[in-house]
């Protein structure tokens, strides 16, 4: 008789509880792939006094940016290794940027949202990537530039990211609201709330 | 008036859930548009079923499962109209 | 419409034989299976000795009343449930099936308008379901089938799609690797291809598209911009996993 295994065990270290490895990259998406040209794109950050910061493709380019090789974990169980990304560390955007508040929505073209701690992405946790593997970010990946947070949940690094807000609440994202955990920390497997 | 106890929706909707989703007919909260399910455009898998208006994009139904338990979100529907057994074979 | 059957059933691999070299066709014995109308599809849920499970849905090859249903499985490089069912399982062994489902990607006997369907690779699968009903009931409705697939290795039941008393007739098409002699070079369906081997909107047929999401995204367009209206158009795409 045949067994199914599943591919669940696998014993490497690296690997959060639950997770099992990928050489491919899978695509996940609540919703089409926008398409946004860099002429178009802009990012903001949004603070509880009505200030907006924003960066035009060109501004965001000269921004000081950084090499990033992590482990990325998605929620429907699949880890991918050593994964290399470039982009620019939310430290440098939030340089110039005041705020009260602990909470951050980040939003994304599409109408994409997710929820976030500010001090989960604040300390060299946390980036605005734009290539991925030496090449260009691709749109089915979020393209031009996406939200690159590898210590939580893949679903919380949004594609296609657009902007942050300030929020006073942890108030839930897209798949938050409808039960994912608001949190998503991969090692202690909050996946649902 | 007077209401009543929730109680007295178990014979509508003994009937109501019953019904094959792919073939009723719902209406787009945001655009009013009027289309069977089976003809929205679902993303999301395998994280949950996101249903979207084929016209608006506008998120129709979110389906999340999990061990045990499955949640539905029907917040981007104005109706579904379900047709009763006989019609519903038909389509 | 055949409605599911409540729950989870136990299918039975009854028989088995291959389709490609990646692809196989397997048979189950499904004591309370309702029967299901062609195009339906079942789920088939997997668990491992330490409990967890994995569900995938399948387009459903055979269709009519009884309790056995076919299905036609195409391993996916990464795929964690197909190359079980292709590779691993064997003749008697069990698996959950829930079922049947779907109730609009299907085709009933009593449909008399026009049929085209138009399948990508393993897309094909609930157009077999399509024609052998077609088939069994002797319909008079026109049916035919354009089958776009990478090489001629890659079809699915290609000797019952081309018997010549097959009453709903396939048009072949090939986007790598052509037979010796064919007339088109290989590349992706076109408008052009879909104008001169599908159903003109002027017999307002009822067309079906099943295959992978990029394929049915496509056609569909193609089909709009032919000037098949959308309402007349029904597709089924299938992801990645």
């Amino acid at each position: 008789m045949a067994v199914f295994g599943g591919r669940r065990r696998d014993d490497n270290p690296a690997l959060p509880p639950g997770q099992h490895l990928t050489e491919s990259f899978p695509v996940l998406s609540a919703g089409p792939s926008p398409s946004i040209s860099t002429e178009d794109w802009e990012f903001f950050i949004h603070t509880e006094t009505g200030q907006t910061h924003r960066w035009n493709w060109d501004q965001f380019l000269a921004l000081p940016s950084e090499d990033i090789t992590v482990d990325i974990h998605c929620v429907t169980s699949w880890s991918k290794l050593g994964t290399g990304w470039k982009g620019v560390s939310l430290d440098t955007l939030f340089a110039e940027v005041e705020t009260g508040l602990d909470f951050v929505m980040a939003h994304s073209y599409g109408g994409y949202t997710t929820n976030l701690p500010l001090e989960e992405v604040l300390d060299g946790q946390a980036w605005i990537a734009y290539e991925y593997d030496g090449g260009e970010l691709e749109p089915e990946h979020g393209g031009p530039a996406r939200l690159l947070v590898p210590h939580l949940y893949f679903w919380k690094s949004a594609k296609w990211v657009r902007g942050l807000v300030m929020q006073s609440e942890d108030n839930p994202g897209f798949w938050e609201e409808y039960g994912y955990n608001l949190h998503g920390d991969p090692w202690r497997e909050e996946r649902y709330s | 008036m007077d209401h009543l106890d929730g109680n007295v929706l178990a014979g509508p909707t003994a009937d109501l859930f019953l019904f094959e989703p792919t073939t009723t007919q719902g209406q787009c909260q945001s655009c009013a548009d009027i289309a069977m399910l089976g003809q929205a455009m679902v993303y999301g898998q395998p994280m949950g079923f996101v249903a979207r208006c084929r016209n608006c994009d506008n998120v129709l139904i979110v389906i999340i499962e999990r061990a045990g338990q499955k949640s539905l979100s029907m917040r981007g529907l104005r109706w579904l109209r379900v047709a009763d057994r006989a019609m519903n074979d038909r389509i | 419409m055949t409605t599911p059957a409540a729950g989870w059933l136990t299918g039975s691999l009854a028989r088995a034989h291959p389709l490609t070299a990646s692809a196989r066709s397997i048979t189950f014995t499904v004591p309370g299976w309702p029967g299901n109308d062609a195009g339906q599809h079942v789920d088939v849920r997997l668990t491992s000795s330490d409990g967890y499970q994995a569900v995938r849905s399948y387009s459903i090859a055979s269709a009519g009343p009884g309790g056995e249903i076919e299905l036609g499985i195409d391993r996916l490089p990464d795929g964690e449930v197909s190359p079980f069912l292709v590779d691993d399982l064997a003749l008697g062994d069990t698996v959950e099936l829930r079922g049947p489902l779907g109730g609009w990607f299907v085709w009933r006997p009593e449909q008399t308008q026009p049929v085209q369907l138009i399948a990508g690779g393993s897309g094909v699968v609930p157009f077999i379901a399509m024609t052998r009903t077609h088939a069994s009931v002797c319909s008079s409705a026109p049916m035919q089938l354009l089958y776009s697939l990478r090489t001629p290795n890659d079809a699915f039941f290609r000797d019952e799609l081309s018997q010549p008393s097959a009453t709903a007739r396939t048009t072949w098409h090939y986007t790598r690797t052509v037979p010796p002699g064919w007339s088109r070079s290989a590349g992706r369906l076109t408008a052009e291809d879909l104008k001169s081997k599908t159903l003109p909107p002027e017999q307002a047929p009822l067309t079906y598209v099943c295959g992978p999401t990029g394929f049915v995204e496509t056609v569909s367009r193609a089909l709009t911009s032919l000037g098949h209206a959308p309402d007349t158009i029904r597709t089924e795409r299938f992801g990645g996993t």
